[in-house]
């Protein structure tokens, strides 16, 4: 990943779980036919039962559970028989003053997530669950504490949620982005969810606690809330976990608590007191009855579960063991079905993912086919393309698509025999005797000095058209 | 109990409902000192299970009627007095 983050010091080690609340892309929400539908007008999609009004009772909507499972599965998880709880609590965002979630007996259980750079992340749980309204807090600056009053829109009260709980296993920063982004592309891939950050549908908390390194105690934890982008998760986590560290060194503990994170502030500040599983009053909803699937049900999502993510980048490294790293990014643009039929075209598979890697980072590459691609791979591999020449004739691909050949020679990209080659190479040699006396006898700084002017001379008498590597091999061969 | 439900009650009613709650009370221990070995444990009274509706939008409520049953609205949002803590 990229960028420099401050770690914690030795000695200390980080200990995240994370829970990633997801919605999911029903038409309807989780127990009525309203619109489960993102910046409709405030409260325009609400009936009696998403507003818990008196004598109005909840169905399951079907397809919430059957994403659900489907996400279980596509986790990992066992599927089991599963009930629907309420979990009572006092705060406007929900109009029944209960959550119908799930609680003992959740629908998938003990899954796992593999991630791009190898390592493996438990997942607990993965239980269904409603969403709550949205409240805004008006006067006071908008902070919580001071407002005046709050306005509430249930629009999204009663949308049907995945909770996703991992174990907490993560043991970096880097470790929790690529959690994120790797339980996203699996569910933008089996189509459950659309997964944006950005829009709330999908979101993080983070169960942030440390301990001495090497020891496998789990301290107390904080539960960070407000998180609103990955960046923001990394910085939040990285805060916390300092914070933890600094209260055992000056001989304090941290409290069990949920707290934000600031944005701007670039901190956490404490919320409530992390109420006890007591408080909430868990029992089981005696409107909605008990989920059963069934092992066809379970086999007849397995069967249509697409290829994931993981699978992707093992069916690429597989062609070319040496590009891991641009696996990940091709499976992550999607073009992983490109490469491959390219490689059954014919195309040197290491070459064409570093190719496709660098060169092919755009939206649009629906012009690109397989076998083109592949046969410009193909003039590459045997020199008949430069590096530079390679990626042009690509660029040109991607907006007008067409045949290599016939581009390449439009451009007016002869192929350089390896004579002609040599011969220029000499040709400058023999005009440039002390240039070349300090490539043959300079030291190494010196050397690669000399080459860049080698090479810039040939490049200036091709054009650019001739292949940097192949000079570099004809200098170090004339010095023997 | 009152306090967790946010009931405001009366010290007669809490004198009523202590006796009610307490009657319940009883009652679930006679069920306790009932013998229920090899009875499989239910979580439901209804011999049903997987009861699905499909994914079909169903109209909503209008919002101004929705709002005029509310004690306070603002902007088509219900009006509701200044929270502490946070949601869910």
């Amino acid at each position: 990943m990229i960028g420099h983050e401050p770690s914690l010091p030795d000695d200390w080690e980080l200990v995240v779980g994370l829970e990633v609340h997801v919605e999911l892309a029903t038409k309807t929400k989780l127990f009525c036919g309203c619109a489960n539908q993102f910046s409709s007008e405030p409260n325009t999609n609400v009936c009696p039962t998403c507003l818990g009004l008196p004598g109005s009772l909840p169905v399951l909507n079907g397809q919430a559970v059957a994403f659900a499972m489907t996400l279980g599965r596509a986790l990992g998880c066992e599927v089991r028989p599963s009930v629907m709880a309420r979990k009572n609590y006092f705060y406007p965002d929900m109009a029944k003053d209960f959550q119908t979630t799930q609680y003992d007996q959740p629908t998938n259980v003990d899954g796992e997530l593999r991630l791009a750079d190898g390592s493996v992340v438990g997942i607990e749980r993965a239980h269904i669950e409603e969403d709550a309204g949205k409240t805004s807090h008006v006067g006071g600056g908008g902070r919580i504490g001071d407002a005046n009053y709050s306005l509430v829109d249930y629009n999204r009260a009663g949308v049907p949620l995945v909770e996703i709980v991992s174990r907490p296993e993560i043991r970096s920063v880097e470790q929790a982005r690529a959690y994120v982004s790797e339980l996203r592309n699996i569910l933008l891939a089996i189509g459950v969810s659309d997964a944006r950050m950005e829009e709330g549908s999908l979101r993080v908390d983070a169960n942030v606690s440390v301990r001495p390194t090497g020891s496998q105690e789990l301290r107390t934890r904080c539960e960070i809330k407000n998180i609103n982008s990955i960046r923001s998760m990394g910085r939040a986590i990285e805060y916390e976990a300092k914070r933890h560290v600094d209260l055992y060194a000056s001989g304090e503990s941290p409290h069990q608590e949920t707290r934000h994170w600031d944005e701007d502030g670039g901190r956490t500040t404490p919320g409530r007191s992390k109420e006890d599983a007591e408080d909430y009053r868990y029992f089981q909803e005696p409107d909605l009855v008990p989920l059963v699937p069934t092992a066809e049900e379970v086999a007849a999502i397995d069967e249509q579960l697409p290829m994931l993510p993981a699978q992707r980048r093992h069916r690429l490294t597989q062609l070319a063991p040496n590009s891991a790293d641009a696996a990940t990014i091709v499976v992550e643009r999607g073009q992983d079905d490109l490469v491959v039929a390219a490689v059954a075209a014919g195309a040197d598979a290491e070459r064409l993912l570093t190719r496709v890697q660098n060169d092919l980072a755009v939206d649009d590459w629906t012009k690109v086919d397989a076998e083109g691609l592949a046969a410009l791979i193909g003039m590459e591999t045997a020199g008949e393309l430069t590096a530079t020449q390679t990626k042009q004739v690509l660029a040109e691909l991607v907006n007008h698509g067409g045949d290599p050949r016939t581009i390449a020679e439009a451009l007016g990209f002869e192929a350089m025999s390896d004579d002609a080659l040599a011969g220029l190479v000499d040709g400058l040699i023999a005009d440039h005797p002390d240039e070349w006396n300090r490539f043959v006898a300079g030291d190494e700084g010196e050397r690669r000095k000399m080459q860049g002017f080698f090479t810039g001379q040939i490049m200036k008498a091709t054009q650019g058209q001739a292949d940097g590597r192949a000079v570099a091999d004809l200098l170090n061969g004339r010095a023997g | 109990m009152a306090h967790l439900a946010r009931l405001a009650l009366t010290e007669a009613e809490i004198d009523a409902f202590t006796g009610q709650l307490g009657d319940i009370l009883d009652h679930a221990a006679d069920i306790e000192a009932l013998n229920v070995d090899g009875i499989e444990a239910t979580s439901h009274p209804l011999p049903r299970t997987n009861v699905f509706r499909e994914d079909t939008l169903r109209p909503s409520l209008d919002r101004d009627e929705v709002l005029s049953q509310a004690p306070a609205a603002e902007a088509g949002q219900f009006r509701v007095p200044p929270v502490l803590g946070e949601s869910q």
